[in-house]
């Protein structure tokens, strides 16, 4: 609830801000409780997680951005997948205008129980395999949106110039999450190029994390996924990196905030304002989901943890340094 | 709302799997929160491979109840307390049901399983689809009240009830501990296949944290129409199962906070559970007709109370 009325405030001062510059278009209503010109949009998040949040909150942001009025009712089914079913049935039998979709189950819930109305998505690594949009340049349903694919290749060369002598890599994932699945595919292929030995270590629950890594020993290097379970396990995944002098390359900025070495970062906030942009363009302009590709976000600017890589008994490349948009103190 | 309805009428079949070993055989299962991962993974597999949905569905039946079958194993041969044998197959179920669909989540198009043509027929939503759910639920519960009341049936009820003394009468307990295990994970699968075609995929994680849905499902059934007969306690756990899902529904509607909800479903079963011992509904029970009398003197009081009230 406390959300609903965050963003009412935000659609306030929008509308005044526009009212101000004399701008046209849209927020004539400014309490947005189903005023003319102002849309109702449902947003199904599948659990509570602070990428996903952050998705939810650009998606959001693009709306308060372009001044355009909208009420949103923010769910979280808490993990539960019956419970994102629900909550896509609500938002069906509400009427809603537009229904943002996080995370994969979630969006998969909505696409079964919403067929006349757009459902957007975000955070899903493989809309395709997912079954969500019969391809990513033409979508052909009611159903489109962006992916969270990460640059797995790109991260693996950046592994390689930080550790260049690294013969094997590690790579700690949970056997339960498909977009983790995808990753490893995507690290094993990269890394095969570059004739670099992969090894898995596979988990079913954060208990298992220790002995999944205890099995690592002896790699030159560990790759992280964008993995919900083994970012949520960050504290053991560092303490065995750094007691064992392995580095970590991270798949995302949390990570290497939290004590790995670098990674070309994923921006979720940005990836749901991306999001939200394609949203306005389907309520504002008739674009139909149908004909609109699935987005991805196009750059992926370096962060870097120097105190993580001297923890971990490696230096940061001055080339890579250098390279870098955020520095991790 | 009718999304409610029609979920929770896919979940009784779950809930009238779990009302079979938890009441009847007084055994808590833990297998189903494996086996309707199971049921969904088998259905959603074979479907990707083109198979008709009817035979899929019945696929995921099937291995649930090998799911149950060793569950009974381990705890009859094998005498492994009861609790544990059902966490040793769930858990082995985790890499199983990975294997069963090579990836951790697999979608169903709507059109491609069991209600695909239902949704040609325009009748995929609304009061339609949950007329059809409510007569499929209502034949399966029939069959099950019919089945508790064979010789088989009767038996089984009393394998749970005083195990060594219908081992006095030449029944094989082992035997009719196997197939209730088999029986309830079959109906768990297949709720298992049928909700996975319902809400468009199969995922890995589907049934975690099902055993508390079902339970409560049971409770709530039977603290609003007590477990006397079978054929009243069948029918609670389908309005258990459907009211469940309403009160999600309602705690949703009202923008309850989502982490507050797991809290929120203990909640909603310790006042199942209690409602009976406060003696809510007791008053319509019919005096000396319990067939679980002996547990607590207070429940007796609370009773009497009630009735010399009336």
């Amino acid at each position: 609830m406390r959300k609903h009325t965050i963003l009412g405030a935000l659609g306030i001062v929008a509308a005044s801000a526009l009212a101000l510059t004399g701008c046209s278009g849209g927020g004539d209503t400014t309490d947005g409780a189903g005023g003319e010109g102002s849309y109702s949009i449902g947003i199904s998040q599948l659990v509570q997680h602070p990428a996903l949040d952050a998705a939810a909150a650009g998606f959001q942001r693009a709306f308060t951005e372009a001044g355009i009025d909208a009420t949103f009712d923010v769910q979280n089914a808490n993990g539960e997948q019956a419970t994102a079913t629900t909550i896509a049935q609500k938002f069906a039998s509400d009427g809603t205008d537009l229904v943002l979709a996080i995370a994969t189950p979630a969006a998969q819930a909505a696409q079964a129980a919403i067929t006349d109305k757009p459902v957007l998505f975000t955070a899903v690594t493989d809309p395709v395999e997912a079954g969500l949009v019969a391809s990513s340049d033409a979508p052909g349903g009611n159903v489109t949106g962006t992916t969270d694919m990460n640059p797995v290749g790109d991260q693996i060369d950046l592994l390689k110039e930080i550790v260049p002598n690294a013969k094997t890599i590690g790579i700690v994932y949970a056997s339960g999450e498909v977009n983790s699945q995808v990753q490893v595919a995507l690290a094993k292929e990269k890394a095969s190029e570059l004739g670099i030995e992969v090894r898995e270590a596979s988990v079913a629950t954060g208990a298992d994390l220790q002995t999944a890594l205890d099995s690592l020993t002896g790699v030159d290097a560990i790759y992280l996924p964008t993995d919900n379970l083994v970012t949520a396990g960050m504290g053991s995944v560092v303490d065995f990196a750094n007691s064992n002098k392995v580095p970590l390359i991270g798949g995302e900025v949390n990570q290497v905030e939290n004590g790995a070495i670098a990674t070309l970062g994923l921006d979720y906030e940005a990836l749901g304002y991306q999001t939200g942009q394609m949203a306005i363009k389907i309520l504002t302009e008739g674009a139909d989901p149908a004909t609109m590709p699935v987005e991805a976000q196009t750059e992926f600017p370096l962060t870097v943890n120097p105190g993580a890589a001297e923890k971990q008994g490696v230096t940061i490349p001055e080339a890579v340094l250098s390279r870098a948009e955020t520095t991790i103190e | 709302m009718i999304g409610a309805f029609e979920l929770g009428m896919l979940y009784a079949v779950m809930a009238l799997g779990v009302y079979l070993t938890f009441r009847v055989l007084n055994f808590p299962d833990l297998t189903v929160d494996g086996s309707f991962t199971t049921g969904g993974a088998v259905a959603a597999s074979l479907i990707a491979m083109d198979t008709p949905p009817v035979l899929a569905t019945l696929a995921g039946v099937g291995a649930g109840a090998v799911a149950g079958f060793v569950t009974g194993l381990l705890y009859t041969k094998g005498r492994i307390d009861g609790l544990l044998a059902g966490i040793l197959t769930m858990i082995a179920l985790w890499s199983i049901n990975l294997r069963i669909m090579g990836v951790p989540n697999k979608p169903v198009a709507k059109a491609d399983g069991l209600f695909g043509p239902l949704v040609d027929l325009g009748m995929g939503k609304g009061p339609w689809i949950i007329l059809i759910f409510f007569v499929g639920v209502l034949i399966l519960k029939a069959a099950i009240d019919w089945f508790l009341s064979t010789d088989l049936g009767l038996a089984i009820q009393a394998t749970g009830n005083n195990e060594q003394m219908i081992r006095s009468f030449g029944v094989n307990t082992h035997n009719t501990t196997i197939l209730t295990l088999m029986i309830s994970n079959g109906l768990v699968a297949g709720a298992g296949a049928l909700v996975a075609q319902y809400q468009g995929y199969a995922d890995i994680s589907m049934g975690v944290g099902l055993i508390l849905i079902g339970l409560a499902s049971v409770i709530i059934g039977q603290a609003i129409f007590g477990n006397r007969t079978v054929l009243l306690a069948t029918f609670g756990v389908i309005v258990g199962a459907v009211l469940y899902r309403l009160v999600i529904f309602a705690a949703l509607s009202v923008g309850l906070n989502p982490n507050d909800m797991r809290l929120l479903s203990a909640i909603m079963v310790v006042i199942a559970l209690l409602l009976p011992r406060l003696g809510v509904f007791s008053k319509r029970l019919p005096k000396g007709r319990l067939t679980k009398p002996p547990i607590p003197s207070p429940e007796g009081e609370a009773r009497a109370t009630t009735a010399a009230a009336k």
